[in-house]
């Protein structure tokens, strides 16, 4: 479970919310690693600066699961901002990640400008 | 067909582990319990009971096979789960304060659930893993599985996931039930049927007649003998219940020994001993012939003996039979109040006729009688051939307790009574008894259609109910007719008189032989005491007589020796002189 974060959490404009995130995953597996930089790369892409990522592995921590009632893994969450959205699969998917993590509109508009 | 049977019990070698359920009836059907270590699938429509037998399932193991257990709930949460079962008196809480049982709820919704890629179970894995070690657990129920199918849009990954869920606790060594949803022509909705592969039991609750049945099968059982018939179930506040019907064969045992059926003079008929112990009787009757009274002063002679009794009432309450019966002198309400005898009463609709069976399961397990009166079986509802399945079960059972037992049927017509509503072949002892109209009056009359194993009376007999009880006594056969009630107390009247009569004559005879012998002998002794007195006054004169002869002799010889006359020394010169 090691805390990971690009640094310290910087809030780059007024309006830019901050954004927490916990990786669920069970081992070093290959698909966890997978999860793991594809989260990665969405938020410096998209989140620079205002984001921290916590990756907690159920193998170590087995009670930890319940908590967020996690049943699936790769799980992401999205602790903040509220409300709490949960994404399940390795992140693959880009598209579907910014839409779950409601990062959409963000992208809209900066494709518009 | 041999080798059919030879090449079975080469593949099972080993008689396969089993673990006990402790539900009451499935142990028996299952030929011991459920795979032990392996993964059992219970599959039914909503609100079947499948999370009652799962629960049950863990309960019994934690408390009677030393088998903590877990249960992973997909729908209902854990206080909901509690508080469900807390009306059957199980505390989930108290069992998970004490580490026999392990709840945790499994909660996805459709909402929560992003896909963004590959993924698999093993966030559920760890959890049920974690639950597993907690309390070593040997027991796990997933109740339901499939609830996972909704939120979990890939139907391919999850497939091969809880193809691997499965394989993954029989790895554990835990024995498992999966519950799923009856789906559309297949057993479960999404077809889980497929993974779990050693038992399938099918729960199915079904309304007819706007009467609810609750029946279990067991689909398949892989290397297992089991009962392969739907058998009706139970629910109620002690928990889920299967009949108990594997004692199908023939093999109970033949007792010799003998009860009274409470009724001296139906003993005699019955060569003199009454029904056979763990034999079955029917008295079948027109109404108001008096069977319920019967098969009450059988449960109260058996009382009095010492032997518990049960009576399954489907047509009166408890209370009004105990009514009803001190009205002739038959006192339920004491051995009621005793716990020797229990009335267990239930409206013939209330129920399914299986359901009806069960409850009557139930009761005697619960009762441990050594007699059973059921009253009536033809207030139960049903098609005819499950009735006679269902009775022949009911028996069996009876017989293989080694109970006794007394069944009633109300018959009509003349067809009624040559039914026998079909269960004739299972009874040993029929009874019936029949009200014969006769000179503007209405008798019972009680006659033995069939015994088994003895000899029995052939007669019509009259059976009296008083207030003082039951008797029976012997009719008059006369011209070809039978007589009863009063024409048979007129009769007997009438014998009477006649006797009476009889008797008086003979009386008088019997003065006039004594009064005659007493005057004759009153003659005789006149005359003897006549005789004796002339016999003494005779004598008596005979005597004088003799005495005065005597003195005359004498008087003659003094005068001879005063004349001088000498005799023979000279006196009789003298004589000769003068």
């Amino acid at each position: 479970m090691n805390g990971t974060s690009p640094g310290p959490a910087i809030e780059s404009g007024g309006t830019a919310t901050f954004f927490r995130l916990r990786l669920y995953v069970a081992g070093q597996t290959t698909r966890s690693l997978a999860a793991f930089s594809n989260l990665r790369e969405i938020c410096e892409t998209h989140l620079a600066g205002r984001y921290e990522i916590e990756v907690i592995d159920l193998i170590e921590h087995p009670q930890l699961a319940r908590g967020d009632e996690i049943v699936v893994v790769p799980t992401l969450v999205r602790r903040l901002p509220e409300p709490i959205r949960k994404l399940i699969g390795d992140l693959s998917d880009t598209e579907r990640v910014l839409v779950g993590l409601q990062l959409v509109t963000t992208r809209a508009v900066s494709s518009d400008e | 067909m041999t080798e059919s049977g030879l090449l079975a019990e080469v593949s099972v070698p080993s008689r396969l582990a089993k673990a006990r359920t402790g539900i009451a009836g499935l142990d028996e059907v299952t030929d011991g319990g459920l795979p032990s270590g392996r993964t059992t699938l219970v599959c039914g429509g909503p609100g079947c009971g499948k999370t009652l037998m799962g629960m049950q399932f863990l309960v019994r193991g934690a408390l009677e096979y030393g088998e903590p257990g877990v249960f992973v709930a997909f729908e209902e949460s854990p206080a909901e789960l509690a508080q469900n079962v807390g009306s059957l008196g199980w505390d989930l809480a108290d069992l998970e304060a004490r580490r026999l049982l392990a709840v945790d709820h499994v909660q996805i919704s459709a909402s929560d659930v992003i896909e963004t890629g590959a993924w698999d179970l093993e966030g559920l894995f760890i959890r049920v893993g974690l639950a597993i070690d907690s309390v070593g657990a040997k027991r796990v129920v997933l109740d339901t599985v499939e609830s996972l199918f909704g939120p979990l849009g890939n139907e391919i990954v999850l497939r091969a996931e809880l193809r691997r869920l499965f394989r993954w606790l029989n790895d554990r060594g835990v024995t498992a039930i999966v519950t799923g949803e009856r789906g559309d022509g297949t057993l479960t909705r999404h077809g889980l049927e497929e993974y779990v592969s050693d038992c399938v039991i099918l729960l199915d609750h079904r309304v007819r007649d706007q009467v609810s049945t609750r029946r279990l099968r067991v689909v398949k059982y892989r290397g297992s003998h089991h009962g392969p018939d739907e058998y009706p179930f139970l629910i109620d506040r002690t928990g889920f219940s299967v009949l108990p019907v594997s004692s199908m064969g023939l093999s109970h045992g033949a007792s010799a020994e003998r009860v009274s059926t409470g009724v001296g003079e139906l003993d005699r008929m019955l060569d003199g001993g009454g029904y056979y112990r763990g034999s079955s009787a029917l008295i079948s009757g027109t109404p108001g012939s008096g069977k319920t009274t019967l098969g009450a002063r059988f449960l109260e002679a058996g009382c009095e003996r010492g032997e518990r009794g049960l009576m399954l009432a489907f047509e009166e309450s408890p209370a009004q039979i105990v009514r009803n019966m001190a009205s002739v002198g038959i006192d339920l309400g004491r051995w009621l109040e005793g716990g020797a005898l229990r009335i267990v009463a239930a409206r013939p609709d209330a129920y399914g006729l299986e359901t009806h069976l069960a409850r009557s399961y139930r009761a005697i397990e619960d009762h441990d009688p050594v007699n059973v009166v059921i009253d009536p079986l033809s207030g139960l509802n049903g098609e005819a051939y499950e009735i006679k399945a269902t009775l022949s079960r009911l028996i069996d059972h009876l017989k293989s307790r080694e109970i006794t037992s007394v069944m009633t049927t109300l018959v009509t017509s003349q067809a009624d009574k040559q039914s026998g509503l079909g269960i004739s072949s299972v009874i040993d002892t029929w009874l019936d008894v029949s009200n014969l109209e006769l000179e503007g009056e209405r008798n019972r009359g009680i006659n033995i259609l069939k015994s088994r194993g003895m000899p029995h009376s052939n007669q019509v007999r009259e059976f009296l109910i008083t207030g003082a009880g039951v008797d029976i006594r012997d009719v008059y056969a006369s011209e070809g007719a039978v007589l009863m009630g009063s024409a048979r107390e007129d009769r007997e009247a009438r014998d009477r008189a006649a006797a009476t009569a009889r008797a008086a004559d003979l009386g008088g005879k019997r003065r006039r032989l004594a009064y005659r012998r007493a005057a004759v002998d009153a003659q005789i002794a006149a005359l003897a005491a006549q005789r004796d007195a002339e016999t003494l006054e005779l004598s008596s004169e005979i005597d004088s007589g003799e005495l005065a002869e005597r003195q005359i002799e004498l008087d003659r010889g003094v005068r001879a020796a005063a004349r001088g006359v000498v005799g023979d020394s000279g006196d009789g010169g003298e004589e000769v002189r003068s």
